[in-house]
C-alpha cells in the first residue's frame, strides 16, 4: 500500500467536529444492548476531558427504527426530530451529538432534505408549533459520539493506562473496525473519511497502539438491516451477513472487533453465539469468539476503567481473553456483581462457545 | 444443535478462487477452442432446441465457469447436436464437440 497517497486522500475527507458544548441524545436500544457505553462516554467527555455535555430527560426516540421499518412516515420522523432540535435550542446549545448511528443518519437525512426543500422545513416548523408550541434552530454542528472520541483520541491516549499491545508478545493487537452503514454510506461527507476511507475507528485503534486488519468483506453490512432482523422469518438473512464477515476476517486472526453503531456490536456479539449453537463453529482461539467492543468500552479499557463497570459482563462473547492480552486488571469473582456487590445471577452457559 | 426458528441463509456469492474448476479443465483439454468464446450469445440465439425449450448453451458455459455443475447433466440432454450454433459462432468454437465433452466429463466426474 502506498501510504502517502492514502494520507493525502484522507486529508480531503475530514469533517468539522465542534470543540465543546454538546447537546447529547442517547440511543433507544444501546442501554439495553451495552448498558455501560453511554455512561462511559459521558464520564470520559465530562470528567476526563472536561467538556460540557448536556442531555435532556425529555428527549425521545428519533423514530429511526420505525422509519427504517416502514412504520413511521418521514414527515412524522422529521417532526419528532424537530422536537429534539427544539430541546437543544431551549437548552442553549448549537452542537448536537448522537449516540446512535441510525439517529445520526436520520438527522443527516432530515437536515439534507430541509436544505434542498426549504418549504418542507417551514411545514415541519408549523407542525411542531401546532403540536407542542415549540420552535427550534437547526444545529450548527452535527456529530456522532464516535467523532468526538476520534477527535480527542490523542487526549485519551495521553491519559491511558493500557495500550492495544499484547502484553505477552509485545505485538500490536489486531483489530477489525466496523463502521455502521448509516454513518457515512448515505452521506459520505458527514463521516470522518467518507464512505470510502472511514477513518473514525481506525484513528482510535492506531492512536492506541493497535493494528487494523484489512479483509475482503470489511465494508459489508453486519446484517441488522432492521426488517432483516425484526421479522423473525428474515433473520436468516441477518445472520448470513454476519457469518460472511466472520468467515472473511477469521483467517487474519483478529483479537477484537470495534464498532460505532448500536446494531453492529449487538449482532456480531450475539450471532457468534447463534452460529456456534447452529453450526458448531466458533471464530476465536480455543473455542472462544472474537470479542466485540463499542468505541466507548474500548476507550474505557484504554483509560483503565474496571471492565465490569463498562458492562462487559453482558457480552455474549467472553471478553476475558482480550482483557488478558491487553493486561487489564479485573476480578473474575466480581463479574456478575452489580452496585454494592449485589448478585446479578450467572447466565446459562453456551454449549460450544467458551464463556466464563 | 439448537433451533431458533430460523436458519442461516446459504451464501449466493460465487468466489472464483474457491470454485471447482476440475470439470472445466477436463473439458477444455478435450475442446480448447472453448477458450476463444467471447460470450456473445450467438450460439443461443440460433439454437433450435433453445427455441422450444429453456436450453441455453451460453448459460451452460457460464455455469461451467462458475463451478455450478450440478444441473449440467440435465441441461445438455436438451441439445440435439444439430450444429447450427457452431456454424454461427464468430469465434470458431467447436460447440458440438463441447457438448460431447461435457457428456463425457459429467460421466467421468459423476456429476
Amino acid at each position: 500500500m502506498i501510504s502517502e497517497g492514502k494520507k493525502r486522500i484522507w486529508n480531503e475527507y475530514q469533517k468539522e467536529i465542534a470543540d465543546d458544548h454538546y447537546f447529547y441524545v442517547r440511543s433507544c436500544v444501546r442501554q439495553n444492548f451495552f448498558p455501560g457505553s453511554e455512561k462511559t462516554f459521558l464520564k470520559i467527555m465530562q470528567h476526563e476531558l472536561g467538556k460540557d455535555v448536556y442531555e435532556n430527560p425529555s428527549h425521545t426516540t428519533c423514530t429511526g427504527i420505525g422509519y427504517h421499518s416502514d412504520i413511521v412516515p418521514f414527515e412524522t420522523a422529521m417532526t419528532v426530530i424537530a422536537r429534539q432540535f427544539a430541546l437543544m435550542t431551549e437548552a442553549g446549545y448549537e452542537n448536537l451529538v448522537t449516540s446512535c448511528i441510525t439517529s445520526f443518519g436520520l438527522y443527516s437525512e432530515v437536515l439534507e432534505t430541509w436544505h434542498h426543500f426549504p418549504e418542507l422545513l417551514q411545514k415541519i416548523r408549523m407542525h411542531l408549533k401546532n403540536a407542542t408550541g415549540r420552535e427550534f434552530n437547526i444545529p450548527k454542528n452535527l456529530a456522532h459520539a464516535s467523532d468526538l472520541i476520534y477527535k480527542f483520541r490523542n487526549n485519551i491516549a495521553a491519559k491511558s493506562t493500557n495500550r492495544l499491545i499484547n502484553k505477552q508478545t509485545g505485538k500490536p493487537l489486531k483489530a477489525v473496525e466496523h463502521i455502521g452503514c448509516h454513518y457515512s454510506k448515505m452521506f459520505p461527507s458527514k463521516g470522518v473519511g467518507g464512505a470510502e476511507y472511514p477513518y473514525v475507528l481506525i484513528g482510535m485503534i492506531e492512536e492506541w497502539g493497535g493494528e487494523v486488519i484489512d479483509y475482503p468483506e470489511r465494508r459489508h453490512c453486519c446484517g441488522f438491516g432492521f426488517r432483516q432482523y425484526l421479522v423473525m422469518a428474515n433473520r436468516g438473512y441477518s445472520i448470513a451477513c454476519s457469518r460472511k464477515k466472520f468467515e472473511s476476517m477469521e483467517p487474519y486472526k483478529p483479537d477484537l472487533i470495534l464498532t460505532n453503531c448500536p446494531g453492529c456490536p449487538m449482532f456480531f456479539d450475539r450471532w457468534q453465539y447463534a452460529i456456534s449453537e447452529m453450526e458448531g463453529k466458533t471464530y476465536g482461539e480455543n473455542d472462544h469468539g472474537i470479542p466485540v467492543l463499542t468505541y466507548e468500552e474500548l476507550s474505557g479499557l484504554i483509560l483503565g476503567y474496571d471492565p465490569w463497570d463498562l458492562g462487559l459482563q453482558v457480552h455474549q462473547v467472553a471478553v476475558e481473553p482480550l482483557l488478558d492480552k491487553i493486561g487489564v486488571q479485573y476480578n473474575p469473582l466480581e463479574k456478575y456483581q452489580g452496585i454494592d456487590h449485589k448478585d446479578l445471577g450467572k447466565p446459562n452457559m453456551p454449549s460450544i462457545l467458551k464463556f466464563y | 444443535m439448537k433451533q431458533f426458528g430460523y436458519s442461516i441463509n446459504p451464501d449466493r456469492q460465487i468466489d472464483y478462487d474457491l470454485t471447482d474448476k476440475s470439470l472445466l479443465s477436463f473439458i477444455v483439454s478435450f475442446e480448447p477452442s472453448l477458450l476463444s468464446c467471447i460470450s456473445c450469445g450467438t450460439c443461443t440465439a440460433t439454437c433450435t432446441a433453445g427455441h422450444f425449450t429453456d436450453f441455453n448453451i451460453r448459460r451452460v458455459h457460464t455455469l461451467l465457469r462458475r463451478g455450478e455443475i450440478t444441473t449440467l447433466k440435465k441441461e445438455i440432454q436438451k441439445c440435439m447436436l444439430c450444429g447450427k450454433c457452431q456454424l454461427a459462432c464468430p469465434a470458431g468454437v467447436n460447440l458440438r464437440n463441447l457438448i460431447r465433452s461435457i457428456h463425457v466429463a459429467v460421466e467421468k466426474f459423476n456429476v
